[in-house]
């Protein structure tokens, strides 16, 4: 009877308040499972209940999912489609997509843009922020504590062990990538001027890249899918 | 301050143009290495080692090394930060404006030459971190370190089975450690 007497809404800070009815607060619970309720209900008052589902699920994505890119998308299929419906798979697919074409860590851009559809600027700037945080705590402790044992002589020993390992995982990599990249002739023909121009004259990559968009753009556009992009308008 | 400012910068420069995700920013993390005193090539071959086997995505990861390697704590926060608003302004920016972003002629053309040019440019990354991890260098010429050579190309081979591919790399890695500590690499 007594909570029938009393306002029920989300404060600032994800809140669920109660305020009777001479607006004085009573109490407030940790906003867990309040999905259903109706925010906003006060003027002045901002839902902050979705900037923090934005930052936990980023966050969960960000630190339990290894190598970033590809190995993201089930976590981020679970988490994104199944778990909060923000979004279809064929969506999340596209965002993916995206992710790809722009500049910057795959992860990251990815995270941006959900949080950008879900709630503008200020939400891509927390989902990132929620994918960006584990890494930064579990890599300045793995770092420190490296750092400060460095100088043992196990720890040498395992490092001269790891290099050898890493070489190969890195190598491994460029097989793999080398093998999707590099199907078609084009793919090739692009790939041995930029090996060249990198390997003997020390070109720098940016420089590679712009010369490399420049020229797919021209290849692409004006030369050779011209007609085919006039098509499909 | 200086040092500081610079690493934002460096590393925003990274976030910018690093099209590709995780492994291309090697090539960047790389040139930063002959440019300045702040990290050596050492240094990132046990930053990759660090970044593949902790969770995270590996191009966040790196750069957060690097940061710290450069300035503690601060500098792993910098760099982040550095690396991750040219993704958020222009994200948003795609998100807002560009409704068909990814099917655009200009943009597929472009990322139809850029791909094959980034793998390039990672594999020359590769081929030098692998020089400066396998071969120690001394008067100018390079003599392979034996058993870190053999090591790796052994586990090279070993990736090659299907079988053994979709082991995580830090199993790899725990190999590595537990035999460069037995038999003293």
């Amino acid at each position: 009877m007594k909570q029938k007497k009393s306002f029920r809404y989300i404060n600032a800070c994800g809140m669920i308040c109660y305020r009777n009815y001479s607006n004085k607060l009573k109490y407030g619970l940790p906003s867990a499972g309040t999905r259903d309720m109706v925010p906003g209900r006060f003027p002045g008052k901002v839902n902050m209940e979705i900037y923090w589902q934005l930052f936990c699920a980023f966050f969960r994505i960000g630190g339990l999912t290894f190598g970033g890119g590809l190995a993201q998308l089930p976590m981020l299929k679970y988490e994104l489609v199944q778990k909060y419906h923000w979004l279809e798979e064929p969506e999340l697919l596209d965002i993916y997509a995206i992710g790809q074409c722009t500049p910057g860590i795959i992860a990251i851009n990815t995270a941006t843009y959900v949080g950008y559809k879900k709630k503008g600027v200020m939400g891509g700037i927390v989902a990132t922020l929620g994918m960006v945080t584990p890494s930064l705590v579990i890599i300045t402790l793995v770092a420190a504590a490296l750092q400060s044992v460095i100088d043992n002589v196990w720890v040498q020993h395992a490092i001269m062990g790891i290099r050898g390992v890493v070489c190969a995982l890195m190598l491994n990599t460029v097989l793999t990538m080398g093998k999707k990249t590099l199907k078609s002739r084009y793919a090739v023909a692009v790939a041995i001027p930029a090996l060249i121009a990198a390997f003997f004259f020390n070109v720098t990559t940016l420089v590679i890249v712009i010369i490399a968009a420049v020229f797919g753009m021209v290849w692409h556009v004006a030369l050779h899918d011209g007609r085919k992009g006039g098509n499909a308008e | 301050m200086n040092t500081m400012l610079l690493v934002f910068l460096e590393f925003m420069k990274i976030g910018l143009v690093a099209v590709g995700g995780g492994p291309a920013t090697l090539p960047y993390l790389m040139e930063l290495t002959e440019k300045y005193d702040w990290y050596t090539m050492e240094d990132l071959t046990n930053m990759i080692a660090v970044s593949e086997s902790t969770p995270g995505p590996l191009g966040l990861n790196m750069a957060t090394y690097a940061g710290y390697k450069t300035l503690g704590f601060f500098g792993g926060v910098i760099s982040t930060a550095g690396l991750v608003i040219p993704s958020i302004i222009i994200i948003c920016l795609i998100a807002k404006f560009l409704e068909n972003f990814n099917e655009n002629p200009y943009v597929v053309g472009a990322f139809s030459a850029i791909r094959p040019a980034v793998w390039a440019i990672i594999a020359v990354s590769v081929y030098r971190v692998c020089k400066v991890s396998l071969f120690s260098l001394a008067d100018g010429v390079y003599t392979p370190i034996p058993k870190t050579m053999a090591l790796c190309v052994v586990v090279f081979a070993l990736l090659q089975v299907k079988k053994l591919q979709k082991y995580h790399p830090a199993i790899w890695l725990l190999i590595a450690v537990i035999l460069g500590i037995v038999f003293r690499f």
